[in-house]
């Protein structure tokens, strides 16, 4: 999923500060499930802003919509009948959301919420953790599962560098070493052959050095 | 002979090399240069200059290797994938090489969270094994990474370098099997203090006949006090600092260290010139230069063939 | 502000505080009934929404009584209370709150004397922060215009 964090509330405040009535929205998806954005962060921000305003003296009108997918026009369509009593747009989905709403109602201004982190995966309950940059072209099945891409700290596509104590990456001893953990997983695959098989300059296009990416699937098309 | 290279000429005529290095200042004095690289004039075959060494910004490993070149030496150019795409640092290699420098060493770098730019984007375009593999194709194939000709191709003497005591242990023999599969000729080891482990590894090295195929050559460091040995031992990610090392360092009086890390690293290259496989060294005294030629000398490696 | 008297809500656990809350009741032990008490099943089921919405609606402190560490009747309800009144404390500390006015409380059944003395001490310590922030805005709207 993408995850996310909420901004330091005080940033959030600097924003709706001029504001009055503000349309706080949410996203059921990754955001909700990592607990950045979904309804019940929502109803938590909503309460956290009416504190500090009300502390103020100023009566701010917060309307909470959770919307199905922030990132797809036709769920975002569904704020049209809210979005008159608005003078500006709080969102709480990752930056793809944010973006959907700023295309869809060009004459409202709308203020991301959270801070979108990456693609990631749940390691434990509250831990999410970096898996994916999507550069395109994977390679996890040559890798036994783990992409040197996401996990190793340089990226390096060839093994470990000279850095790695204790199996534990140079940059610190909270982040697995990628190259320790492909080796073991290659082992337990007895693929251990594999890794000397040199992997070639890697071609960055696809990863988004060619500019911005799209998917055309013209038999989706209407 | 495929390159022009002093190191080259020396290894292939079966003499133990001897290397140092040379680290350019933060700053854009060129004396600081020169006075470093004088030092070694006559003691060394080449001289690293390393590529703003643990993420710290310093006059470019190009640069200062020009200024080494022009004074008769022979500049071992280092390059860490690092800070440039591979556009940047095929460039580089076709300046370095215009300007005469014919050996380098390519290496992934430091990660840019050690030094003085955390807030740095690390670009690693390229890992360590795909430098070897572009500067060898600009060698042999006369082609650029991306296939195009090159015009009066670079002839670079290929180093990388190669740490016995990082994890994991098992993989380390394979990971210096593929750096010689992507094209390199010479290694330089991490440090070596860990006498046994290393030998460990050079048993694995030769066992797999990977001796006849690279030069290796180790990495020596002569401690200055038992503090850094600690410090080293504690902070510097990869290294191996045994405690018998520290312990020896501390049973002398502090102003009787520095000669005692001298005579550890001498002693080292005594026992390591038994092994089979060891083609030279690679002598790291860290803001320690004057000292280098003391430890060739005693170590026996001195004088300097002419070749 | 001299006759202040803090309104306090209370969540308060069946399996312990809410327990110990009638168990002062029957033996007739004094608490200050400045303290509302909500139950709940459990303190696990006590979410920050909760809390917060307690405060904006005028509540001066809220508390949730849990049952001792370890002995949540839920396994681990009262533990997960604790990491969500820490997690409502962090946002009053970034608005500048006090963040005294929410605290964990754990006790179990049979603390009678524990329950009114911690409603007391907690009244208490409300009282000398003064009333929730929000109030004084509402009773001098003037005044804070001017802010």
């Amino acid at each position: 999923m993408i995850t996310a964090e909420q901004k330091p509330v005080t940033e959030i405040i600097n924003y709706i500060s001029p504001y009055r009535r503000i349309l706080l929205v949410g996203c059921n998806e990754c955001v909700t499930v990592c607990a950045a954005g979904g309804k019940k962060e929502v109803g938590i921000l909503a309460s956290v802003l009416h504190l500090h305003f009300l502390k103020q003296g100023k009566n701010l009108e917060i309307d909470e919509i959770t919307l199905e997918r922030q990132c797809d026009p036709e769920y975002v369509e569904e704020l049209a009948p809210h979005i008159d009593r608005a003078d500006a747009i709080l969102s709480m989905a990752c930056g793809c959301g944010v973006q959907t709403i700023a295309s869809r109602y060009k004459e409202k201004i709308v203020f991301p919420a959270v801070n979108t982190k990456f693609m990631g995966a749940s390691e434990s309950q509250g831990i999410w953790a970096e898996r994916c940059q999507g550069c395109g072209d994977c390679m996890l099945g040559i890798t036994g599962g783990i992409c040197p891409v996401a996990r190793c700290s340089k990226h390096l596509l060839n093994g470990p560098c000279g850095g790695t104590s204790n199996g534990q990456c140079e940059i610190g001893p909270e982040t697995d070493c990628a190259w320790r953990l492909i080796w073991e997983r290659l082992k337990e695959l007895g693929m251990e052959d594999r890794y000397e098989e040199i992997m070639e300059a890697k071609d960055w296009r696809p990863s988004g050095g060619a500019g911005p990416r799209k998917i055309i699937r013209e038999d989706l098309s209407l | 002979m495929k390159t022009e290279s002093r190191l080259e000429k020396i290894l292939n005529s079966g003499n133990l090399a001897v290397t140092s290095e040379c680290g350019p200042p933060r700053g854009c004095l060129p004396e600081k240069v020169k006075e470093k690289a004088e030092m070694l004039r006559g003691v060394v075959d080449g001289i690293n200059v390393t590529d703003n060494q643990t993420a710290m910004v310093r006059m470019s490993s190009f640069a200062a290797a020009v200024i080494i070149k022009q004074m008769g030496l022979d500049p071992i150019l280092q390059m860490v994938t690092r800070d440039r795409n591979r556009i940047a640092m095929q460039s580089d290699i076709i300046g370095a090489y215009a300007h005469g420098i014919n050996t380098m060493l390519c290496l992934s770098g430091d990660h840019p969270k050690f030094g003085d730019h955390p807030m740095a984007n690390g670009v690693y375009d390229l890992d360590s094994v795909q430098l070897i593999q572009t500067v060898k194709k600009m060698r042999d194939e006369g082609k650029f990474q991306g296939n195009a000709d090159i015009a009066n191709p670079p002839k670079m003497f290929i180093g990388a370098a190669a740490n016995p005591f990082a994890d994991p242990f098992e993989l380390r023999v394979m990971r210096l099997a593929k750096k010689i599969k992507a094209g390199v000729d010479f290694i330089q080891t991490q440090c070596i203090f860990n006498l046994d482990k290393f030998e460990k590894w050079m048993e694995g090295v030769t066992d797999r006949g990977l001796d006849e195929k690279v030069h290796i050559l180790a990495g020596i460091t002569p401690m200055k006090s038992a503090g850094m040995a600690r410090y080293m031992k504690n902070k510097v990610p990869g290294m191996d600092v045994p405690d018998e090392v520290i312990k020896r360092l501390e049973s002398v009086k502090k102003e009787n260290q520095a000669q005692e890390g001298i005579n550890i690293a001498v002693e080292s290259i005594q026992r390591l010139k038994e092994i089979k496989g060891i083609h030279g060294f690679h002598i790291m005294a860290i803001e320690w230069e004057e000292k280098v030629s003391e430890i060739v000398e005693k170590a026996g490696l001195s004088p300097r063939p002419e070749i | 502000m001299n006759n202040f008297e803090p309104e306090i809500v209370a969540f308060c656990c069946h399996y312990c505080a809410y327990t110990a809350a009638d168990m002062a009741g029957s033996k007739r032990i004094f608490y200050p009934p400045n303290v509302k008490i909500i139950r709940v099943p459990c303190t696990g089921k006590v979410d920050a929404i909760h809390i917060l919405k307690a405060l904006e609606k005028g509540a001066d402190g809220v508390y949730v009584a849990g049952c001792l560490e370890g002995d949540c009747h839920f396994k681990n309800g009262n533990t997960r209370a604790k990491h969500r009144v820490t997690y409502v404390q962090k946002y009053l500390n970034d608005l500048g709150w006090e963040t005294q006015r929410v605290a964990m409380m754990n006790m179990s059944a049979g603390m009678g004397e524990r329950f009114a003395g911690t409603a007391r001490e907690f009244t208490e310590q409300i009282r000398q922060l003064g009333p929730n922030p929000i109030k004084i805005a509402a009773r001098n709207p003037k005044e804070q215009a001017a802010i």
